[in-house]
This record gives structure tokens, C-alpha cells and sequence, in this order.
């Protein structure tokens, strides 16, 4: 069996998974349950200045049936003692001394504040500190979370006033509310931050009651703009990891965040670069137990590819993200219909003929309708495989241009490269 | 005991999880294989897609568009062999989407959010008698409202919508629920007068001077003699007598210890599984053919299994005896002989000694006889085996003020064909009304 232990900055962890902290690290007992459940480490409830909390505080976007796709929040940080906290901090590395637990801090941005609170963590004993710069709502609106998240230089500030004090590994959990996570990212570097965590929540509206005209989460009447997460944000999140992983600036290792569910997204994400990943929105849904076939479907997944550690597949996918220019223009695929397999529900023949380029033919035939492609004029996006409700039924398949590969990179650079064109993008 | 129902809900409606999820199973397939195995061709995809969104109105309304008896017909259609039977799920090892169930909910919350049926078009100038209130006619007469024509139900039962109230099995839809759509339907504009005999108490000639068309959907009649001795005998009844009363006199209806069903349909299974649900110790249906020729849809024969039905196949009623009352039927067994005209093997007497069972009640369930008597009245309808001919895109028969549709036309078919058939007679109306430059009679009729 594989291993799975990793080391993130200097903080050990029996295995990638760490709870993100969220109300499933809000207490002592809750985190010990999850390591008892297999999780290998928590990143506890942000604590900081006392808070009151709404209710009510959740929504959610469900699709087809399936709840949860995506969860909207606007709960604010702890709302239990700072002493109270602390004291199950020791408690839980006193009888859990190989699991990673690490302390979510968010105080006002005032330097002594900070040494004073990463002092007291530091002295229950936490093995690292995450820096919250992320949170969208209600404690950005006092220049705290997101606020300052969103300015480089304040987060480069904040996290070097911490690092004045912390003994051990410090992480800069961002926001994506910003328009190129590079730059934050890049600050906390700057201030001496050991690694990075992302993505933090999304500012949402998850919908509107059509009833009562106020949108989601209804707090008497009155609605505020929460922070978005679970499935729905796992692309956006997946990407800014990426980004990150691959700037030659930031350099930092990376805990990822965002809609993480199931071992195949974790697989992805670190892939993608991270080193340890967090869940929040699963475990709300589904509770502790997730974590279980997490841990036996990774390590069967790296049996099967033959890799003996996790560490081997950490940041494995990043050499093929290139950029776009990279990409070659004479790579030609086409769509083909496995007639066997079809059901003639004529789904693709509208999603191209609407959607894309008008490159499936239909015609009824024994009362159902008969699909053909068009390859002559297909250009090989993939659409109709995508809206195909039966598996494997349209595989995109590779068709030999007789061309030599071409970048619009080199063809910027040597414009008579345009011979090499084939006729399907040569306009 | 006495008191509960015998006849619970085969399939009860869907409550709005169920629904929702049901609906968001559904493809939205284009060109919906479904839309076309309905015989009103209601757009399928469209009003489940409207379900899963949350617009039961614009659900309900594509629903009623295609077919203003969409309520019943999503209880009582043969789904399994129409839209449901051509639903693409089912060749991807999928259970197909209970379209007949979705369609009910639609149908059900615009019958009790005080939505209509249908609107009424602007007024035109032509009247239509329409004979028998019927799917077929009651389609027939809301269509003609909507294209703005002055229709008027007459219909020989006490109560309306035909079979609908007084044939369909009660597990499927109860008669209290036959006669709250057509009071619907009448709400919305459509007049019936029941207990009016056409041919008996108004003749045909008086219709004539009243109206500029008149639309045939008289359906079936009861089932014919089986034409051996001791049917006179007490316990011996014919199935539609024997349904109608009871759905409709559900307290009078007599059941017996062992009864013996004569006939293959689907009207002997519906007799089959009531008779159980009333109470019936033995139920034993009676076929002359071999079980693969049962006419009866292979689902509705499960249903009669299910209920604990013996089957006798290859054989034929030749004698009841009893004192007075029916103690036995002795049954021929007959052997397959040469396909007839329907293709089907033709059955004969088989050498050998009667079967006898005994039995205190037999229903015969072995087809319904035409009404000929008003049929041969029409002038110069013409008719094939007591079938009124009819031109199929516009239901005009061979003379050309007459319109029919439904069981009349198709010899038995479903509650969905008369609707569909009913509905196609209005346009064709309309369109004869029109060619002729509009109708006459309205002011014959007020004045
Ligand atoms: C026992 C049984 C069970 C059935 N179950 C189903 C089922 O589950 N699903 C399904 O889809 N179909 C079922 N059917 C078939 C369905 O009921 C018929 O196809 C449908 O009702 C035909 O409609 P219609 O309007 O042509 O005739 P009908 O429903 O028969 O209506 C004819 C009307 O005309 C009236 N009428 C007749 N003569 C005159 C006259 N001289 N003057 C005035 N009025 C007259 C009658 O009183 C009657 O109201 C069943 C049929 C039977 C017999
Ligand atoms: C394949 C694809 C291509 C798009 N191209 C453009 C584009 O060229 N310019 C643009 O402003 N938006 C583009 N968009 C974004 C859409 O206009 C729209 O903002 C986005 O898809 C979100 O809307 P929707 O998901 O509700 O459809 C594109 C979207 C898709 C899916
Ligand atoms: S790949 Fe795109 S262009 Fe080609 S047939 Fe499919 S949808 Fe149309
Ligand atoms: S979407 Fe797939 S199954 Fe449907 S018609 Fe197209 S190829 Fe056939
Ligand atoms: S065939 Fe089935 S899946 Fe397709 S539209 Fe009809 S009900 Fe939906």
C-alpha cells in the first residue's frame, strides 16, 4: 500500500486530508471524532475577536435533485471563548500527538493583537497557524478576512507581524474574491509565509425567494451576500491552484481548498500542486465518514499507477498547463456516433445544430431519430459527447491532418507558418 | 371492513419530491420519441421539463393543449405501451420516466389551483350537435369551443363521460373522479344534456335543422349474447352491466363465491382483478385461444395473475346449468386450427369430454356490440362491421355534415385515441362550417 503521509511546511500529517476550518472543526470533540474517523489533520475554527452569529446562516444551489452543489454561508468565526478554545487545542494534540492541528487565526489588523494571539495558539500547542485573509462576508466589512486578503500589501504586512512571533509553520489562506490570486499569493511569500492555502469562499447570492422577494439565507427579512463553496466551486478553485503552483515568484507549498469530495478530486488537486487538501462542504453533507473512502480509493489509486508515496503525484499534472499559445492548431479530433449505442434521443443533433456548428445530421427512422456527424465541417469541440446521456456512445476521435504540429506562438513569430494551417481554422 | 375501499389506488400520485426528482430524469429529447407514441401527442419533454422548473401552470396548460382530458387519460393510458413503452430510457437498461404519473401531477394541481381547462375562442357562427358525452365527444366539444363554435353534448346516461364514469377499472380512476373532470369541463363551457337518446327521444332529423354538423361518439355497447343455453340464469351478467354497477352502484353490486370470466381483453382482466377486490374467493377467466393470442396487454395479464386468476386457455362456453340460479359452465376444449383473417389461429371444437366448472356467477367479457341501431339511422353514413368509415386527418364521414370519432370509429380502442379522434373531428368541423361560409343555424336555434 502506498504511503500517505506528507509533510507541509514542516507540519506532519498521517495522510493529505485535513478538515478546513469550518463548523466541522468548530470543537475539540468534533475533531478528535474526525481523527478517529481517519481525517489526518484539522485546521480548527477561526478564532479571534468574540462574534455573534445570525440565523438563519446557510443556502444552498441544488440541481436535478441533488442537493448542495453548492453551499452559501454567512456565519462569521468562532463564537466560543478564546480560553475555552485553546484549552481542547491541548487537549487534542495531548491525546492526538501524530495528527496535524493546525489553528485558523483572524484578529483586527493591529500588530500586537496578532503577536498576542499567536502567542496563546502557539502555548496550547498547535502544530501551525493558518492566517484567515479570506473570509467574504461580515468580517471584511470590519477590515479583516477578505479585506484584507485583497490588498497584497496588507497581507504581506500581517503575515510578516506573525511571523515577528510564530515558531511554527505559517500559511496564508486566500481569497479568490480578487481578479489574479498570483498577487496575494506572491505578498505572503513576501512576508514570510511557509506555504499557502486556497481557495477561501466566493462571494454569493445563492437565489431569491420568488415569494417573499428576499434572497437566501432570510434573516428577518433582510439578506446579506455570503461566501459560495462545495462542488460548484471546485473548477474556479482548481484553476487558481495552478496558478499559483506554477508561478515562478510564490513558490510556497500549497493545502488545497474547494469542493473537495471524494478521493478523485483530492487526486486532482494534487495533481494540480497541492501537498495536504481540506473539506468542508462534504463533511457537512455527509459527515466525518467521508474521509474513509478517501483514503482507501487514493491508496488504490496509487497502487494501481504504481506509485509507492502520495508525495509522487503532488504537482505530476502542472507541466501540461500551458498557456493557450502553446497549444497545437494542427491537433484535429472529430466526433463519432456508435450507432449501437445510441438512443436516438437527438440531444447532440440540438446542442450543435443550436450550440455549436452545425455539424449532426437527423433524420426519423423507425420512429426515433437517426444521427449522423458531419465530419467535413466538425471542429472537434466536443460538444455532443458531452450532452450524450449515454456513456461512451460519441468519442471524440483523432483524425491525421497531414500537418506539422503548430502553436499560435510560432506562428506570431513566423507568419508564413500559416501554409501549415489546415482549412478548418484558417480564417 | 365493509366500509373500506376495495379498489385502492393501483399507482397513488406522486408527492412533490418524487415529482421533482421524476421530472429531472427525463432527457428533454428532441423530437421526443414519446411525444410521438401519444396519440394526442402532447409535448412530453416540454411539460416535464416545466414540472422540474416549477411551472405546474404552463405544465398543465402544454398538457391540456394536446389533450383536455389529460387528467384522466394520465390515470387510465396504457402507458406501458404508448409513451412510456417508447421512452429512450428504456435502451439504456433505465426504468423509463413515469410520464403518466407526471403528467397527473400537473394535471391534478390545475384542477385544484382554479385553473381551466381550456379557454374559449372568439365567437363563430355554426353549432355542432355532438352525441355522447364520452372522451370522444367531450375532446370533440371543448376543441370546438376553443375555435370559437357553439357545441351541445347529448348523451343517453344519466351521468356523463361514458366509459371514463362507468367502464374504466376503479383502481385506475375512481367514477367520482370521471365525473369532477367533466364538471370541469363543463364549468369552462361545455353543455351536456344527459338522458337524451338520439334516435329515440330526438331524432336525427331535428339535429339536422339545429345544427350545421353533428359529431358521432356514440362508442360501444354492452357485450352480445354468448348464445348458449342457461344464460337466462341467475348469476350470468355481462361485463359492462357488471363494471358499471360497481363503480357507479358500488353497494348493489352482487359478487360471487367462484366466478368464471368469458373473454381475453382487457375488459375481462378489469372484471378479473375487481371481482377479487369485492371479494370473489375464485376467479377463473375462460379464452378460446392459447396465451400467446390474448389480446389483453401482457402488463394488465400480470395484474390478473398477480390478483390469483386461474387461466383456462382453448376453451369455449357451451352450456350453463343450474336450478335457478348458475352452479357450472361446461366448456369445450378447442384445438388451433388455420389462421383466419386477423392472422390469428382460428379455433375449433377439439374431440373430447367438456370441461365443467363449477361456479355461482359468470361474466362475459367478449366483446361489445355496436350500436346499430343508431348507426344504421344515419343517412348515408356508411359502415364497415357496424364501424362508421370515416376519412382519418379530418373524422368526415361519407356524408359530409357528420363527424365521428372514438370507439364507434375504431371498433375499441383507448380513452387517449377517442380524445385525440374527437379533437381532430373539431378542426375538421371548423373546417367544413368555414368552406360552407360560416355557420347557419345559430339563429335558427335562439329563434
Ligand atoms: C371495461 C373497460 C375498461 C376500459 N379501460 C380502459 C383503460 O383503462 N384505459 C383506456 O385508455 N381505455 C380503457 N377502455 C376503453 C375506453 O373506455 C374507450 O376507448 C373510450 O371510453 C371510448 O370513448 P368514446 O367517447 O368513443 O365512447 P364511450 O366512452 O363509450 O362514450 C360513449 C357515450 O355515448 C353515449 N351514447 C351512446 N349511444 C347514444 C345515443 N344514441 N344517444 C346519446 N348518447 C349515446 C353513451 O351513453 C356514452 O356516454 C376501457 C373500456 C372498457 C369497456
Ligand atoms: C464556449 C463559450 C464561449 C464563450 N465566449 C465568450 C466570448 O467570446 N465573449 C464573452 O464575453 N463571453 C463569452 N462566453 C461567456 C458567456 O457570454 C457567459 O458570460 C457565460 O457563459 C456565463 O453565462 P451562462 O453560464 O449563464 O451561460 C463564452 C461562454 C462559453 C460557454
Ligand atoms: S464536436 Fe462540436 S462541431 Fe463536432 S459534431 Fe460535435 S458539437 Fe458539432
Ligand atoms: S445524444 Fe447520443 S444517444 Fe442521443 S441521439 Fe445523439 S448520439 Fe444518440
Ligand atoms: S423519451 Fe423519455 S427521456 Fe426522452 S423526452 Fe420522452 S420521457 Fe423524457
Amino acid at each position: 500500500m502506498a504511503d500517505l503521509k506528507v509533510n507541509l511546511a514542516g507540519i506532519q500529517s498521517p495522510n493529505p486530508f485535513w478538515l478546513a476550518s469550518a463548523p466541522p472543526t468548530n470543537t475539540g470533540d468534533q475533531i478528535m471524532r474526525a481523527f478517529d474517523a481517519g481525517w489526518g489533520g484539522a485546521v480548527w475554527k477561526t478564532l479571534g475577536e468574540p462574534i455573534v452569529n445570525v440565523s438563519s446562516r446557510y443556502s444552498t444551489v441544488d440541481m436535478n435533485g441533488q442537493k448542495m452543489m453548492g453551499l452559501n454561508n454567512i456565519e462569521l468565526i468562532t463564537d466560543r471563548p478564546l480560553h475555552v478554545n485553546l484549552r481542547e487545542v491541548a487537549e487534542v494534540k495531548k491525546r492526538y500527538p501524530k495528527h496535524a492541528v493546525v489553528v485558523s487565526l483572524m484578529v483586527e489588523s493591529k500588530r500586537e493583537k496578532w503577536h498576542e494571539i499567536v502567542k496563546a495558539t502557539e502555548g496550547a500547542g498547535a502544530d501551525g497557524l493558518e492566517l484567515n485573509f479570506g473570509c467574504p462576508h461580515g468580517m471584511s466589512e470590519r477590515g479583516m478576512g477578505s479585506a484584507v486578503g485583497q490588498v497584497p500589501d496588507y497581507a504581506c504586512q500581517i503575515t510578516s507581524w506573525v511571523k515577528e512571533v510564530a515558531k511554527t509553520p505559517v500559511i496564508v489562506k486566500l481569497t479568490p474574491n480578487v481578479t489574479d490570486v498570483v498577487y496575494p499569493a506572491r505578498a505572503a511569500r513576501k512576508g514570510g509565509a511557509d506555504a499557502v492555502s486556497l481557495i477561501n469562499t466566493i462571494n454569493s447570492i445563492t437565489g431569491v425567494d420568488l415569494d417573499t422577494f428576499t434572497p437566501r439565507p432570510d434573516v428577518g427579512g433582510r439578506s446579506a451576500h455570503g461566501g459560495y463553496c462545495g462542488p460548484a466551486v471546485k473548477p474556479i478553485a482548481l484553476n487558481m491552484v495552478s496558478s499559483v503552483a506554477k508561478d515562478g515568484e510564490v513558490k510556497l507549498p500549497i493545502s488545497g481548498i474547494g469542493g473537495i469530495a471524494s478521493w478523485r478530486d483530492a487526486a486532482e488537486f494534487m495533481l494540480l500542486g497541492c501537498t495536504t487538501v481540506q473539506v468542508c462542504t462534504a463533511v457537512m453533507h455527509y459527515g466525518f465518514r467521508i474521509v474513509e473512502d478517501m483514503i482507501d480509493g487514493l491508496s488504490n489509486y496509487l497502487d494501481d499507477k504504481g506509485f509507492r508515496s502520495v508525495n509522487e503525484i503532488i504537482g505530476r499534472s502542472l507541466p501540461s498547463v500551458s498557456r493557450w499559445e502553446e497549444l497545437d492548431l494542427n491537433y484535429k479530433i472529430v466526433a463519432r456516433v456508435d450507432q449501437s449505442k445510441c438512443i436516438g434521443c437527438g440531444i447532440c443533433y440540438a446542442a450543435c445544430t443550436d450550440g455549436a456548428h452545425q455539424s449532426i445530421a437527423a433524420r426519423p427512422e423507425h420512429g426515433r431519430t437517426h444521427v449522423e456527424i458531419v465530419e467535413s465541417t466538425c471542429v472537434g469541440c466536443n460538444l455532443c459527447s458531452l450532452v450524450c446521456p449515454v456513456d461512451s456512445c460519441i468519442s471524440m476521435v483523432r483524425v491525421d491532418t497531414g500537418r506539422p504540429p503548430l502553436t499560435w506562438k510560432q506562428f506570431q513569430e513566423d507568419p508564413s507558418a500559416h501554409k501549415h494551417l489546415g482549412p478548418h481554422n484558417a480564417h | 371492513m365493509e366500509s373500506s375501499n376495495p379498489f385502492p389506488e393501483l399507482k397513488p400520485a406522486l408527492a412533490i419530491d418524487q415529482a421533482l426528482s421524476e421530472a429531472s430524469r427525463c432527457l428533454y429529447c428532441y423530437d421526443a420519441p414519446c411525444t410521438r407514441a401519444c396519440p394526442t401527442h402532447i409535448d412530453v419533454p416540454a411539460f416535464i421539463k416545466k414540472i422540474a422548473t416549477g411551472n405546474l401552470r404552463g405544465s398543465a396548460r402544454t398538457i391540456l393543449q394536446s389533450n383536455v382530458l389529460g387528467a384522466s387519460c394520465a390515470r387510465v393510458c396504457p402507458t406501458e405501451v404508448l409513451c412510456e413503452g417508447a421512452c429512450v430510457m428504456h435502451d439504456v437498461q433505465k426504468k423509463p420516466i413515469q410520464i403518466g404519473q407526471l403528467q397527473r401531477y400537473a394535471t391534478d394541481w390545475a384542477m385544484s389551483h382554479g385553473m381551466k381547462p381550456f379557454e374559449p375562442g372568439p365567437r363563430r357562427a355554426g353549432r355542432v350537435a355532438i352525441i355522447g358525452a364520452g372522451p370522444a365527444g367531450l375532446a370533440c366539444a371543448a376543441e370546438l369551443l376553443r375555435l370559437g363554435y357553439e357545441p351541445q353534448i347529448f348523451d343517453a346516461a344519466a351521468t356523463p363521460g361514458g366509459l371514463n364514469t362507468t367502464g374504466v377499472a376503479e383502481y385506475k380512476m375512481t367514477s367520482e373522479f370521471a365525473l369532477r373532470e367533466v364538471g370541469w369541463l363543463v364549468e369552462a363551457g361545455v353543455k351536456i344534456k344527459s338522458g337524451v337518446r338520439i334516435g329515440v327521444d330526438v331524432q336525427l332529423a331535428d339535429l339536422e335543422r339545429q345544427f350545421d354538423a353533428v359529431f358521432i361518439g356514440v362508442g360501444l355497447g354492452k357485450v352480445g349474447k354468448l348464445g348458449i343455453p342457461g344464460e337466462e340464469l341467475d348469476g350470468v351478467v355481462e361485463a359492462i352491466e357488471f363494471i358499471e354497477a360497481l363503480k357507479v352502484r358500488r353497494a348493489q353490486a352482487r359478487i360471487g363465491r367462484h366466478v368464471v370470466v368469458i373473454g381475453g381483453g382487457n375488459t375481462s382482466i378489469d372484471v378479473v382483478t375487481q371481482a377479487r377486490a369485492l371479494g370473489a374467493d375464485e376467479v377463473t377467466l375462460v379464452y378460446r385461444r392459447s396465451a400467446d393470442e390474448m389480446p389483453a396487454y401482457k402488463h394488465e395479464v400480470e395484474l390478473a395473475r398477480a390478483s390469483g386468476c386461474r387461466f383456462v386457455y382453448q376453451a369455449a362456453p357451451l352450456r350453463i346449468v343450474g336450478r335457478e340460479r348458475v352452479e357450472a359452465i361446461l366448456l369445450s376444449p378447442m384445438l388451433m386450427g388455420a389462421p383466419d383473417a386477423s392472422g390469428r389461429r382460428r379455433p375449433e371444437p377439439a374431440p373430447g369430454e367438456p370441461l365443467t366448472i363449477d361456479c355461482d356467477m359468470v361474466v362475459a367479457a367478449t366483446g361489445q356490440e355496436k350500436h346499430l341501431a343508431l348507426l344504421e339511422m344515419l343517412p348515408n353514413v356508411k359502415l364497415d362491421h357496424g364501424r362508421v368509415l370515416v376519412d382519418e386527418r379530418t373524422m368526415q364521414t361519407s356524408n359530409p355534415r357528420y363527424f365521428a370519432g372514438g370507439d364507434c370509429v375504431s371498433g375499441g380502442q383507448e380513452v387517449v385515441n377517442a380524445v385525440a379522434e374527437g379533437k381532430r373531428a373539431a378542426v375538421g368541423i371548423a373546417a367544413h362550417i368555414e368552406a360552407l361560409g360560416g355557420g347557419v343555424r345559430l339563429e335558427v336555434a335562439r329563434g
